[in-house]
């Protein structure tokens, strides 16, 4: 049973990682570290699970009485209204941005400062812009529309800019060398090549922006979220699971709407 | 392309069929009512529209110049713990949404019920906000930094664990089958088989959603879900504009920087 020495060590199949195990375990530390940073301890997330059953029995069954049921529609109602007015201006004013922002249609000070706009109208949740427009415009739906353009401007403008980088630039160029002015070339070379995806992205952010609307009523911005804050504060429980149930469904029902949609234009 | 029979001199070229063309114009037309109903139903008070500039410009005058001196007293320790409770909320959460993807995906799991569960914890997941979420937890674990790390962990479940199934589903099936072939147990193919092939995604997905959590954990607080947004709240309620200026700059630096930080690694990593 004495094999000869092989000539060779073949190597492992597969070798080990040492670097992806390093950042594994670092990965770790650093979640052990942040828990004791944070202070939360096994103790409290176990008495919190005996509060969560209670909460949870409080919450069933759904609050199904008529006037609640009435209240609720009512806000549901509101909050797409604000989805679909944020999305339809959120989405006319980005096209102009996003083409702006485009690096192969519009000149480098142009493009950078449209980028830098976009940044700026990213960066903030759109509960803190709420906040804002609640300051300034007042308590109600106007208040929560406005925050939601401006995230959907952020959002829509930023992917459309790309979508456009991303377009073949020969038929461009085609319609450029016919003479054609820069506004027939958007409409004749440019829109045909990105409009489906820009719809789609509309729609996408459609969904969102529903999502959304249910949120900014906690801060005063209207729709169904100031009916489940108020509710939620009187610990109607019951009542706030209602409205999550029905929130749920019609985003559900929604994001079906949309992949139908997004399949008409594809 | 519908064309009628060319038989005739003239043959007209269209470029969608009638029953696309039917679909589109549906979809403007119902487009067009939609919005017209809400514009014409949605409440809006004029009386609170006719001060909205001065209102704007009073609450600039208000918010400048900032109160500097906050910072180090209040605004340092939030800032500290929103950026735990985000990278905390994440590595949770992909803890959590990595199994539930793996069910979700059909062609490593067959059985279609586990599929459909998978994806309805996913779909409940995401259309419950985070900061809906942070209501929910508050009210379960108290107010403080676990509630908002439970919110931000299981708002993500669904983005993670939808955007990961779908890149698990993508896999090629060549190097899924050399490793069956050659007997290695379902771990090794997940391992060996699978991980190399979506390991990019995996990060991608990560990365993005870790850029988002830092966003959104900025404003659990406004609910007592922790983080710089309990300073904000309390800056709101006490109207110490001076103070939500400089909140609301600190914030903006920080996603600046998280969006440097998180395009830098993604060059590099994947």
């Amino acid at each position: 049973m004495s094999a000869a020495p092989s000539p060779r060590v073949r190597p492992a199949a597969f070798p080990a990682n040492w670097v992806a195990r390093g950042a594994l375990l670092a990965l770790v530390l650093y979640t052990v570290y942040a828990t004791s940073i944070l202070a939360i301890t096994w103790e409290r997330f176990a008495k919190g699970l005996d509060n969560g059953a209670r909460f949870l029995g409080r919450m069933f069954p759904p609050n199904m009485a008529a006037d609640k049921l009435a209240l609720i529609a009512d806000g549901m109602v509101e909050s797409i209204q604000i989805a679909i007015l944020a999305t339809f201006f959120g989405v006319l004013l980005s096209l102009p941005l996003g083409l702006m922002a485009a690096r192969n249609l519009a000149p480098g000070w142009l493009s950078w400062s449209a980028r830098a706009l976009i940044a700026v109208l990213r960066s903030f949740h759109p509960v803190i812009v709420a906040i804002l427009f609640v300051k300034s415009v007042g308590f109600g739906a106007l208040a929560g529309v406005l925050a939601l353009i401006i995230s959907s401007m952020g959002f829509v403008s930023k992917l459309f800019a790309e979508i456009v980088e991303e377009m073949n630039p020969k038929q461009v160029e085609a319609v450029r060398a016919t003479g054609a002015s820069f506004f027939n070339v958007l409409i004749m070379a440019v829109a045909p090549q990105v409009m489906a995806r820009f719809i789609g992205l509309s729609v996408y952010q459609l969904d969102s922006n529903l999502r959304n609307s249910t949120m900014v009523g906690i801060v005063g911005g209207g729709g169904i979220g100031a009916a489940l804050f108020t509710a939620y504060q009187r610990f109607d429980y019951d009542v706030v699971l209602t409205i999550l149930i029905i929130i749920i469904a019609i985003i559900m029902l929604m994001e079906l709407v949309s992949a139908r949609v997004r399949r008409v234009f594809q | 392309m519908s064309a009628p029979a060319s038989t005739g001199a003239q043959r007209t070229w269209q470029r969608f069929t009638p029953t696309e063309r039917v679909a589109r114009s549906m979809v403007y037309i119902v487009t067009a009512v939609a919005v017209v109903w809400s514009a014409r139903t949605v409440e809006v008070i004029p009386e609170f529209l006719y001060d909205a500039p001065e209102q704007t410009a009073d609450l600039f005058k208000r918010m400048w110049p900032f109160d500097w001196g906050f910072y180090p007293k209040v605004v340092h320790e939030t800032l500290i713990e929103t950026f735990h409770i985000a990278t905390l909320g994440t590595i949770l959460a992909i803890v959590l949404a990595l199994p539930l993807s793996f069910l979700a995906a059909r062609n490593f799991t067959s059985n279609p019920f586990l599929n459909i569960l998978a994806q309805f914890i996913f779909v409940s997941s995401r259309s419950v906000n985070s900061l809906i979420w942070a209501l929910l937890f508050v009210a379960v674990f108290g107010p403080g930094a676990l509630s908002g790390v439970m919110s931000i962990a299981f708002r993500s479940i669904g983005f993670i664990g939808k955007l990961f199934g779908e890149a698990l589903e993508e896999a090629q099936t060549g190097p899924i089958e050399a490793l069956t072939a050659t007997g290695a147990p379902r771990s090794m193919i997940l391992v060996k088989g699978y991980w190399p092939q979506v390991e990019p995604a995996f990060w991608s997905v990560a990365l993005l959603r870790w850029d988002i959590n830092i966003r959104e954990s900025a404003v659990l607080g406004l609910v007592g879900a922790g983080g710089i947004g309990v300073a904000l709240d309390a800056a709101l309620n006490n109207l110490y504009w001076d103070q939500v200026g400089l909140i609301l700059a600190v914030i903006f630096a920080v996603v600046v920087v998280t969006e440097i930080v998180t395009s830098a690694i993604r060059s590099r990593i994947i």
